[in-house]
């Protein structure tokens, strides 16, 4: 009896073993601590934003914004909720091939690229905001549509 | 062991707790369902990247002859799989299965079309997959002998025309001349060669010359029954004189794409002189910048949409080889009338001037009511389209019309050419960041409101009609009645205009309402000037007075207060 619980030690750590293998390469080979950090092109790794990418390089915010400028919360605990959120769903749509084409971005998002607009340009538009934004206040892309890329807003 | 694990546990040697047992299991369980989500997700980023790597594979050798589409399949399966389903879930063969007659919806097309075979046939379209099949029945085509300039965008004519050109100009056209290359210049004497013969004659010609698939004798789509459901020629075999290499296909892979390169390009004649044509002239044409470029340079070879256009102008250009303004009758060779610019007007105008081969006045047909000179518009999309807002902001047909949509990493364009109607997320959203529902109400408010004015513009043209027939009853002499038909022919180009146009207005829909409009007032002034050529003369207004103004600063009004 003994015998064959060891067996089965030697079975799970084995299964581990190969988990841990099999994730670490599966993590290196899509590149998985680019996600960590703030390059545009790695955002493209998951190959449906490549259209995004490929006309936010010809944007005119290319060389002041990157896709985690206006796409993360600038609150450094925020930023990573964001990311964390974004990372899991993106991964977990497009592994499994659900989701809405063309992409549509999420309402919490929305607000996220809209306080990301303020940070850098509050101080111009400052006047025109109301004191209390709520969910009918214009937001900076709806009119500014192609600022960040073009196709999508 | 249910018996054995009761046994206290003490002793290294003894059984084990069923705790630890319980955790080996789920330790082994969740690690072994583990190590399969990794692999799937792996397996699953290998493929995205193959698939973004390599979009396709030719697994088969396509060519300059290959008009059967079948092998082109085998190398893109997705967009193949696209112009197939142009016919539905399935191809819907034999007479039932015609659409409804829009002769029936709109009876006033009758009038419009009076002496002309449309007024025999006219119904709504189908898909791509039928184009061929379709035109080989209706009895436009069954009962009225037609040009084979119709095969120009019915069929996949350019091996044809290659074939016909060579042996024109006296150079070999065998089987290895005309897979050497597209040779546009023999394809364009070959189109001259045969827009004017016999619709049959250059059918059966197109039956006799490679496909690309000598061992296969079907295409995709089935042929038309040889003269049709009803026509004369219903039934009877076909010309066994000519030795068929293969079967005739619908516009297929070929006609759009470079068998070498899968770029677009067009192939089309009526098209590469039209364009270049308009070129030529001076119409301003913001929304083609090519053209514009092309006009700035030193202009030394005529304008090429092949060589000189842009890749987002060919996703426009690959569709106004067809969904335009033509002639293609047999009086003359199919003529694109875009010299003058791409207006209703400048089209129109092109025709005023046009004279046929023979030195006579051109027109399409005597209207069978008044024996007006009239024009007949083809189906002017490209055109419309031009005046819209889309054209000017960029957005081609294949945008809305073959949208992009994505298959795993690959993005290809979907070539289930149709309206955007039935898919308006892939094909609005990718700009207009609205729900669907939304968007398919702002198209359908431009639509009836386009169709509204087309039922007025309608009932003033019949209007028109019965005030000319009573004016000519009443023996108003031909000659004074010119300038009655002059206004009748066009205020019926604009009504035709509107309605042979295949969006309802969308393409366009202020002008689509500015050239309703038009319609309606030359009906009136039509109508207006045949009462009163047959009426007598009216009596003088020069007596009537005109009221003067009345309010408060009038001394009659503060009178009346």
């Amino acid at each position: 009896m003994r015998e064959r619980a060891q067996w089965l030690a030697v079975g799970a750590a084995t299964v581990l073993g190969v988990l841990g293998g099999l994730g670490s390469f599966t993590f290196g080979y899509g590149d998985g601590l680019a996600y960590l950090r703030n390059d545009p092109a790695k955002c493209a790794n998951c190959h449906v934003m490549q259209s995004s990418y490929d006309t936010w390089l010809k944007s005119s915010h290319r060389d002041v914004a990157t896709c985690n400028d206006c796409h993360l919360a600038h609150h450094p605990v925020a930023k990573w909720i964001t990311k964390a959120d974004n990372g899991f769903f993106h991964s977990l749509a497009f592994t499994t091939d659900r989701f809405h084409e063309p992409i549509r971005i999420k309402p919490r998002n929305q607000r996220v690229s809209q306080d990301a607009c303020l940070h850098c340009h509050r101080r111009i538009v400052d006047e025109l905001l109301p004191a209390t934004p709520s969910g009918d206040t214009p937001r900076c892309v709806q009119c500014h549509a192609d600022v960040g890329h073009a196709l999508r807003d | 062991m249910t018996t054995e694990s009761k046994i206290p546990q003490t002793d290294a040697t003894g059984p084990l707790p069923r705790r630890t047992w319980r955790l080996l299991v789920a330790v082994f369980a969740v690690a072994v369902a583990a190590t399969l989500l990794v692999t799937f997700v792996l397996v699953t980023m290998f493929e995205r990247k193959q698939e973004a790597r390599t979009p396709f594979v030719r697994a088969v050798e396509v060519g300059e002859v290959s008009t059967d589409p079948t092998p082109w399949g085998a190398n893109w399966p997705h967009q193949y799989d696209g112009w197939r389903s142009t016919a539905g879930d399935k191809f819907y063969g034999g007479s039932s299965a015609l659409p409804q007659s829009k002769l029936e919806t709109y009876p006033w097309l009758r009038r419009l079309y009076a002496n002309y075979a449309f007024s025999i046939d006219y119904r709504e379209a189908r898909g791509h997959a039928y184009m061929l099949y379709d035109q080989g029945v209706t009895e436009r085509v069954t009962q009225k002998p037609q040009a084979g300039a119709c095969l120009h965008c019915h069929a996949s004519v350019t091996v044809l025309y290659r074939k016909v050109g060579l042996e024109a100009m006296g150079e070999p056209a065998d089987d290895a001349a005309l897979a050497a290359g597209f040779n546009m210049p023999a394809v364009i004497r070959g189109f001259e060669e045969l827009s004017t013969r016999p619709y049959f004659e250059v059918m059966q010609m197109l039956l006799s010359v490679p496909d690309g698939t000598p061992e296969l004798e079907e295409g995709a789509f089935p042929l038309p029954p040889v003269g049709g459901f009803t026509g004369e020629m219903a039934g009877q075999p076909v010309d066994q004189t000519q030795v068929a290499h293969g079967t005739a296909h619908p516009v297929s892979c070929i006609d759009c794409h470079d068998p070498s390169t899968l770029q677009l390009r067009v192939t089309r004649p009526g098209f590469v002189l039209g364009i270049s044509a308009l070129a030529a002239g001076d119409a301003p044409v913001p929304h083609l910048p090519s053209i514009e470029r092309w006009r700035k340079g030193d202009r030394d070879r005529p304008y090429d949409p092949n060589r000189d256009a842009s890749r987002q102008e060919m996703r426009t250009f690959a569709c106004a080889q067809c969904h335009v303004e033509y002639y293609c009758a047999t009086k003359q060779t199919l003529t694109f009338p875009w010299a003058h610019g791409l207006r209703a007007e400048d089209l129109e105008r092109f025709w005023e001037e046009e004279v046929f081969p023979d030195g006579t006045p051109f027109y399409d047909y005597l209207h069978g009511e008044t024996g007006a000179p009239v024009f007949k518009v083809q189906h002017p999309e490209f055109e419309l389209w031009s005046q819209g807002i889309h054209a000017s902001s960029g957005v081609s047909c294949a945008d809305c019309h073959m949208p992009y949509e994505r298959r795993g990493a690959m993005k290809i364009s979907n070539h289930t050419v149709a309206s955007p109607l039935g898919r308006i997320d892939s094909a609005c959203q990718q700009c207009h960041n609205r729900d669907s529902d939304e968007l398919g109400q702002r198209i359908k408010a431009v639509q009836d409101k386009t169709l509204a004015a087309m039922d007025r513009a309608a009932y003033a043209f019949t209007d028109m009609l019965d005030a000319i027939l009573e004016a000519r009853a009443a023996g108003v002499a031909e000659d004074r009645l010119q300038e009655v038909y002059r206004l009748q022919r066009k205020a019926m180009w604009r009504l035709d205009y509107i309605s042979s146009e295949n969006s309802r207005g969308f393409h366009a829909d202020q002008e689509a309402m500015r050239i309703l409009a038009e319609s309606i007032d030359y009906s009136r002034q039509a109508q207006s000037l045949a009462t009163r050529l047959r009426a007598p003369a009216p009596p003088s207004i020069d007596a009537i007075q005109v009221k003067p103004v009345i309010g408060v600063t009038s001394p009659a009004g503060a009178a009346a207060r």
